[in-house]
C-alpha cells in the first residue's frame, strides 16, 4: 500500500493526546465538577496517546521496516510493543 | 456552550487531516481505476472499517441515540438482526461475484448477469437516492451547528449575521468533502473513513463511561427505567407489549430480512468499499470484519441515548413568545427538551395532545452534558466526522455510478481512460453542488423530503430478490429482473396507499387511497411494506424469467453461483477463512441476543 493510513492515524491522535494532557494538567480542576469530578482531558489525553504511539508504531514499521508485514488484524491497539 | 481555543484546535487539527489525507493521495490517481476503485489495492481490515464507516452518518450516531432514548435496548434489533446476518451472507456468498465479476459497480454487476434496461433502472434510481441522502446529511449537520449554538460567539465576535451560521455550516463541510475526494477519489474517501471511525469511538467510549458511572452503571439504568427499556426480545410476541409496536415476525421479515439484506448486499455505497479491496479473500472479508465492531456499536450509540432519558430532568428552557411574552416549554424528559416547531417555536404535540420530545437532541445534550472544554472539541469532532463520512460514502458512491453506469453507456462510449477520470472529478463536483441544492430544499419543503424517503423505500424494497435470483438461480433473465423490480416498487406502493399507522393522517403516512388495515405503528407498516414489496418481486421475477428465453449458459459463468468455481481458500489460515469468520459472528450474535433478551 501506498501510504499506511495508520501513520496519519496515529499522528492525529498523538497530537490530540498531548493536547489534551497538556491541557489536563493546567486547566482549572472545577472544570471537572460535569464530569463527575474526573479529570476527564487527562485521563482520555494518555489514552489517544497510547493509542496513536501504536498506531504509529505499526504504520510505521510496515511501511519503512526492513521486514514489511501485512496488516494482518484490525487494529486491536494492544500489539506486542 | 463553553467552547474555548483547546475545542477549536482540535477541530482545526482534525480539518487539517481530512485534507492532508486528500493531498498526499493526489499523485497516485493515474488512471480511473485508482479514482473510482482505490485500483484495488486496499487490505482487507481498512476496507472493513471504512464499510461501517461509510454508513455511519448522521442518521446512525444521532438517530440510534434518539431510537434508543425512544425505545431503548430493542433499538440493537438494527443492528444484530437488521446488519449483522446480511452482512455475513454478502462476504460469505455474494462477494465471489462481485468483486470476482471485475464489475466497476453494482449497477455494471446488474447488466453483466441481465440487461442494459435493469442496470439502467438501478444506476439512476441509486444516483438521484446517493445525491438526496448526502444532502440530508448535509442539512442535518448543518441544523445541528445552529441548535447547539456552537458558531454564535465566534459569528458575533466578528459581526456576521446569524442566520450565516448554516450556510456556514452547509458550505464548509461541502468544500471540505469536495476537495479530499476530488484530490484522491475513493482511496481518499476509504483513509478518511477509517480515520473518522477511530474518532467517533474516541469521542463515544468516555460519553459512555461518564454516563454510565453517573446512572450507576447497567443496574442503575435498569431500575430508572425499567423492563420495557431494557429487553431486546421480551414483548416481542404481540406489537402491544412492546416500544416498537412490532412482531416478532414483522421484525426478522421486514427488517432482518427483506430491508437489511436489501440494504448491505445490493446498495453500491457500502459494497463499493469492498470491491477497492485488494484481493478476493480481502473483498470477502471486508463485510466480516466490519461485522465485528458493527455488533458491539449498539452500546456506543444506543446507550447514549438511554443514559440521556434516565438522567434527571432538566428544568425547561423559557420560551419567547410570539407576543415577546415568556412561555415555558413543557419540560422534557431527562435530558431530552420537547419538541419545538421550527417555524413557530411552539411545543409540538402529538394526536393526543401531549407535547412529542425532540429525541435527535439525545446524544449532543449528553455530550455538552458531561463534556468539559477539551474534550468537548474531541466530542464535537466526532460528531462532524459521522456527518462528513457519511456524505463522502454517498458523493463517491455517486460519481462512480455516475460515471460508468450513465455517462460512459448512455452519452459518451468509448471515450479514453484519462477522459472518464476527468468526468469522475467533475461528478464530484456537481453531485456535492446538487447535495448542497438538496440541503436547501430540504430546508424550504420538509414535507417533500419526506416523500422523496418514502418513494426511495418503494424502490429499495425489493432489490434484494432480484440480486438473490440473479446469484442463485441461471435460469433468471433481464426480462424477469427488470418487471421484478418494477412490480415490486408498484406493489410497495400500494400497499403504502391502503394501509396506515394507527394514529395517523392519510398522505404521506399511508392510507392515500383508501384504509384497508391499520398497523399498530409506523415501523410495522414499514416493515410489511418491504416484505410485500419484495414478495411481488420475487414471484414475478422467476413467472416472467419462466416465459422468456433462457439466457445463455456460457455468458453467466462467474455471475452465478451454480456457474462459477468457488473461490480457492485452502491456504488461507482458518481465521482468515469467510465460512469461519462468518459463523464465529453469528454465533457471537446470537449470544449478546440471548444476554439482553
Amino acid at each position: 500500500m501506498r501510504l499506511d493510513i495508520r501513520l496519519p492515524i496515529g499522528m492525529i491522535f498523538t497530537i490530540f493526546g498531548i493536547l489534551l494532557i497538556v491541557f489536563g494538567v493546567f486547566s482549572n480542576p472545577s472544570l471537572y465538577a460535569q464530569s463527575l469530578g474526573i479529570n476527564i482531558n487527562l485521563v482520555w489525553g494518555v489514552v489517544l496517546l497510547v493509542f496513536g504511539a501504536v498506531m504509529l508504531f505499526l504504520g510505521g514499521r510496515a511501511m519503512f521496516g526492513a521486514h514489511p508485514t501485512g496488516p494482518a488484524n484490525p487494529p486491536a491497539g494492544k500489539r506486542q510493543h | 456552550m463553553g467552547l474555548t481555543s483547546i475545542d477549536w484546535v482540535i477541530m482545526a487539527v482534525y480539518f487539517a487531516f481530512v485534507l492532508g489525507i486528500g493531498a498526499a493521495l493526489k499523485r497516485y490517481m493515474k488512471t480511473s481505476a485508482d479514482f473510482f476503485l482505490a485500483g484495488r489495492s486496499i487490505p482487507a481490515w481498512v476496507c472493513g472499517l471504512a464499510f461501517i464507516s461509510a454508513n455511519l452518518g448522521a442518521q446512525e450516531v444521532i438517530g440510534m441515540g434518539a431510537s434508543g432514548a425512544k425505545y431503548g435496548i430493542l433499538t440493537s434489533h438494527f443492528y444484530w438482526i437488521g446488519a449483522i446476518p446480511a452482512m455475513v451472507f454478502v462476504g460469505v456468498f455474494m462477494m465471489p461475484f462481485y468483486y470476482g465479476s471485475r464489475a466497476r459497480s453494482v449497477p455494471e454487476y446488474l447488466r453483466l448477469r441481465f440487461d442494459e434496461k435493469t442496470r439502467g433502472l438501478n444506476a439512476i434510481s441509486f444516483a438521484t437516492m446517493t445525491i438526496f441522502s448526502s444532502g440530508i446529511s448535509m442539512y442535518a449537520m448543518a441544523k445541528l451547528i445552529q441548535t447547539l449554538h456552537i458558531l454564535d460567539t465566534p459569528f458575533q465576535h466578528l459581526g456576521i449575521p446569524h442566520a450565516w451560521i448554516f450556510h456556514t455550516g452547509i458550505i464548509v463541510s461541502a468544500l471540505v468533502v469536495l476537495t479530499y475526494i476530488y484530490l484522491g477519489g475513493l482511496t481518499s474517501a476509504i483513509y478518511n473513513e477509517v480515520l473518522q471511525f477511530f474518532l467517533i469511538v474516541a469521542g463515544f467510549i468516555p460519553l459512555v463511561w461518564l454516563g454510565l458511572k453517573n446512572v450507576g452503571g447497567w443496574p442503575g439504568l435498569k431500575a430508572t427505567l425499567g423492563p420495557s427499556y431494557m429487553h431486546s426480545w421480551v414483548g416481542l410476541g404481540s406489537p402491544h407489549t412492546n416500544r416498537l409496536g412490532v412482531e416478532w415476525f414483522g421484525l426478522t421479515m421486514g427488517l432482518g430480512f427483506v430491508l437489511s439484506f436489501g440494504y448491505w448486499c445490493t446498495d453500491f455505497l457500502v459494497v463499493q468499499r469492498a470491491m477497492a479491496a485488494d484481493s478476493m479473500a480481502s473483498a470477502r472479508r471486508t463485510p466480516l470484519i466490519a461485522a465485528v465492531p458493527k455488533m458491539l456499536f449498539p452500546f456506543l450509540v444506543i446507550l447514549p441515548g438511554l443514559i440521556a432519558i434516565a438522567l434527571p430532568t432538566q428544568p425547561p428552557p423559557i420560551l419567547s413568545g410570539a407576543q415577546g411574552s415568556a412561555v415555558v416549554a413543557p419540560a422534557g424528559q431527562g435530558l431530552i427538551p420537547a419538541k419545538l416547531d421550527a417555524s413557530t417555536g411552539q411545543p409540538v404535540l402529538d394526536n393526543s395532545g401531549h407535547p412529542q420530545l425532540d429525541y435527535d437532541l439525545a446524544v449532543p445534550n449528553l455530550l455538552l452534558h458531561y463534556f468539559p472544554t477539551g474534550i468537548l472539541g474531541l466530542g464535537l469532532t466526532a460528531l462532524l466526522a459521522s456527518f462528513m463520512s457519511g456524505m463522502a460514502g454517498n458523493v463517491t458512491a455517486f460519481n462512480t455510478v455516475w460515471t460508468h453506469d450513465i455517462y460512459e453507456p448512455y452519452l459518451r462510449p468509448n471515450a479514453g481512460d484519462a477522459h472518464y477520470l476527468m468526468m469522475g472529478r467533475m461528478a464530484t463536483v456537481f453531485g456535492i453542488a446538487m447535495s448542497v441544492a438538496a440541503a436547501y430544499l430540504a430546508t424550504r419543503f420538509n414535507n417533500i423530503m419526506d416523500m422523496l424517503q418514502l418513494v426511495f423505500a418503494f424502490v429499495n424494497a425489493p432489490l434484494f430478490a432480484t440480486f438473490l435470483l440473479g446469484m442463485f438461480w441461471k435460469r433468471a433473465t433481464g426480462h424477469g429482473a427488470f418487471t421484478g423490480l418494477l412490480s415490486g416498487t408498484f406493489a410497495a406502493a400500494v400497499h403504502h396507499a391502503l394501509t396506515i399507522p394507527m394514529d395517523a393522517i392519510p398522505g404521506v403516512k399511508g392510507g392515500w387511497v383508501t384504509v384497508l388495515h391499520i398497523y399498530p405503528s409506523e415501523m410495522a407498516q414499514n416493515f410489511w411494506t418491504a416484505i410485500f414489496a419484495w414478495t411481488t418481486c420475487f414471484l414475478v421475477t422467476v413467472l416472467v424469467s419462466l416465459v422468456s428465453t433462457a439466457p445463455e449458459e456460457s455468458r453467466l459463468v462467474g455471475l452465478v453461483y451454480s456457474l462459477t468455481e468457488r473461490p480457492q481458500e485452502s491456504n488461507l489460515s482458518w481465521y482468515k477463512r469467510p465460512a469461519y469468520l462468518g459463523a464465529a459472528i453469528l454465533g457471537a450474535t446470537v449470544l449478546l441476543n440471548l444476554v439482553f433478551r
